[in-house]
């Protein structure tokens, strides 16, 4: 589904990325784990087309997506999160799910400053689009609070919410689990296999705790310094020579 | 306190929370059409002023308020608006075809800033759009064979049809405007369009992920937003009757920008708030100035001494504008004598940078 090859990045004289290939397949749940720096985050910012490719190239489903801009990922269903929760603080939940909407849209602006009717029965199909994710997750107290009055497990949640309305083939996490405490972690372990088996959706996440990721994957890359080091099964790649070299140093 | 039973998507989807919020505004639009036969041809032109000023902000507030965009060169719309009119009035075209005309010049010219806001945001963007504002004003006072230059611009009468419309006639029209454009804005509001300016606002990177294109959300705002002051612009001109390219000053753009930041960001009702507050304002200081010494009343520079004093008042103590403030006295009264202070006091905790992961 996801085919990355020879993906390259450098920040300056850092290279962040390197050489980097490995491929997704559909239906699968891989994870991307490593040290502090390893460069896990830049290959979900490159896939995602936040950061710009220095090298190689990006597939998903036969179609290069290397240049594309960064708009038109979420339209080739390719959803994803942030490591530093970036919703928009001063909606509330439910506008933050409907923004999400914005590409399923088939109206324009001036039939929206008329409100059409065609624009009414567009918000209210939104309307219920959003509200069976807000079901899946469990949502519904939370629906008209703001987003700055929410505590931070509840605002991963939203995030994941808002990534799920865009109904995308391929999800991206970027550290779901940072922030959350055990009990919060485990509720998210489950929710990302229903994810991944009950609405189809391929995730590809970038995780440290190694108990999320030995629950749920199916696949893991283990990357150092912008490298990857070992791929394959999360037990086979925990007790890999080189990824136990990678985390305790020699 | 009144709570609201939702039965059915579209009560969200509605512009009005219930019949009672909307009973409130239809009194409300009653009384604004019958204060001509109660009142003074003063309270009257005061009122058409705030009309104008309300729809310029209108324009100004889906900028800044909504999209988060500053601009410090609304008054370049404003007079592209009303010297475009003008001229074309004057040129024998009905007011039909010039206002469109007008509008779709300043919207033209907001699109070409837009490509400077694009790598622009903040201070620097206040700056270029102030740069373009002061390039307008030369524009306009140096090109004296179309717009008249220094010496004015004598704005032909109102007229519909042939017929021309006096003070009372021009009050209902500016009225029906502005009545157009809030439900307008309103309506764009709450849909996909008006929640991705209020994505890019939030967070650009977001609104990227989420499939907004950037370039274009940011080219339209600016298009709505500089159509929609000129407008006011076309209106404002047979308000004053002569156009100088002063009117069109930096003062104006910051008056406007005054206007939507002490009327309350992210708010239309804010928008007539500060209308309101900026129209009588140098009418209320001009009564205050009399029962001042003469040593200090009569210091010329009074007027703007007190805009820049109140701007900082509202920055320090009321940063949700006069819109905010009058949300906490209505909650007072609703929820009395339950009020918190703290209900409306931002969580400063979780804050994106505070989390160490």
């Amino acid at each position: 589904m996801l085919q990355v090859s020879d993906l390259s990045k450098n920040f300056g004289g850092v290279t962040a990325v390197d050489k980097v290939s490995f491929s997704v397949n559909t239906g699968e749940i891989f994870s991307i784990m490593g040290p502090n720096g390893a460069g896990k985050t830049t290959v979900l910012n490159l896939i995602s087309r936040i950061y710009d490719v220095d090298d190689g190239t990006v597939q998903f489903s036969d179609r290069d997506i290397t240049k594309i801009s960064p708009h038109e990922i979420a339209r080739n269903g390719i959803a994803r999160t942030f490591q530093n929760i970036e919703l928009f603080e001063r909606e509330t939940v439910l506008q933050n799910l409907l923004i999400a909407q914005y590409i399923h849209k088939h109206t324009n602006v001036f039939s929206e400053l008329l409100f059409l009717p065609r624009v009414r029965r567009q918000e209210v199909q939104s309307r219920k689009a959003v509200e069976d994710i807000i079901d899946l997750l469990r949502l519904q107290r939370y629906r008209d609070v703001y987003i700055h009055a929410l505590p931070f497990g509840i605002r991963k949640l939203v995030e994941l919410a808002r990534a799920l309305c865009l109904k995308p083939k391929l999800l991206l996490l970027d550290e779901p689990s940072s922030g959350l405490n055990p009990e919060e972690t485990e509720d998210l372990s489950f929710w990302i296999e229903d994810i991944n088996k009950d609405l189809e959706i391929t995730i590809l996440m970038v995780e440290h705790d190694m108990n999320l990721i030995g629950q749920i994957s199916d696949r893991v890359l283990a990357m150092a310094s912008g490298r990857p080091i070992a791929l394959g099964t999360a037990t086979a790649v925990k007790d890999h020579p080189d990824v136990i070299d990678a985390y305790l140093g020699t | 306190m009144r709570f609201v039973l939702k039965t059915d998507y579209h009560q969200d989807v509605d512009i009005f929370r219930d019949r009672v919020q909307f009973g409130w505004y239809a009194a409300l639009f009653v009384l604004v059409l019958c204060i001509p036969m109660l009142s003074g041809t003063y309270v009257e032109s005061q009122l058409t002023l705030v009309f104008l000023w309300s729809i310029a902000g209108a324009g100004l507030m889906i900028l800044v308020g909504y999209t988060g965009l500053i601009s410090l060169g609304h008054a370049a719309f404003l007079s592209v608006g009303a010297y475009t009119h003008a001229i074309l009035l004057e040129m024998g075209l009905p007011p039909f075809v010039s206002i469109p005309l007008a509008m779709a010049l300043c919207s033209v010219l907001g699109v070409i800033v837009s490509i400077a806001a694009l790598r622009m945001t903040g201070i620097y963007l206040a700056i270029a759009t102030l740069a373009f504002a002061m390039i307008v004003e030369k524009i306009v006072k140096n090109w004296s064979a179309v717009t008249g230059g220094n010496a004015g611009f004598k704005v032909p009468p109102p007229e519909i049809f042939g017929w021309e419309l006096n003070s009372t006639a021009y009050y209902y029209v500016c009225l029906l405007v502005l009545t157009l454009v809030m439900i307008g804005v309103s309506n764009l509001l709450r849909a996909p369009t008006g929640r991705a300016f209020i994505a890019v606002r939030d967070s650009e990177v977001s609104a990227q992920a989420t499939g907004i294109n950037l370039v274009k959300t940011k080219a339209l705002a600016f298009a709505i937003s500089a159509a929609l002051t000129g407008l006011a612009g076309t209106l404002l001109a047979h308000q004053w009757h002569y156009l100088f390219p002063d009117s069109f000053s930096m003062i104006t753009s910051i008056k406007l920008l005054m206007l939507v930041i002490i009327g309350g960001l992210g708010s239309m009702s804010g928008v007539v708030f500060g209308a309101i507050f900026m129209t009588l304002l140098p009418d209320g200081i001009a009564t205050v100035r009399e029962w001042l010494p003469d040593s200090i009343g009569n210091l010329p520079g009074l007027e703007p001494f007190t805009f820049g004093l109140l701007l900082i008042v509202f920055l320090v103590f009321e940063p949700q504008g006069i819109n905010g403030r009058w949300q906490k006295v209505r909650l007072f009264f609703s929820r009395f004598p339950l009020y918190r202070k703290k209900t409306f006091r931002r969580q400063k905790s979780f804050l994106r940078t505070e989390r160490v992961h």
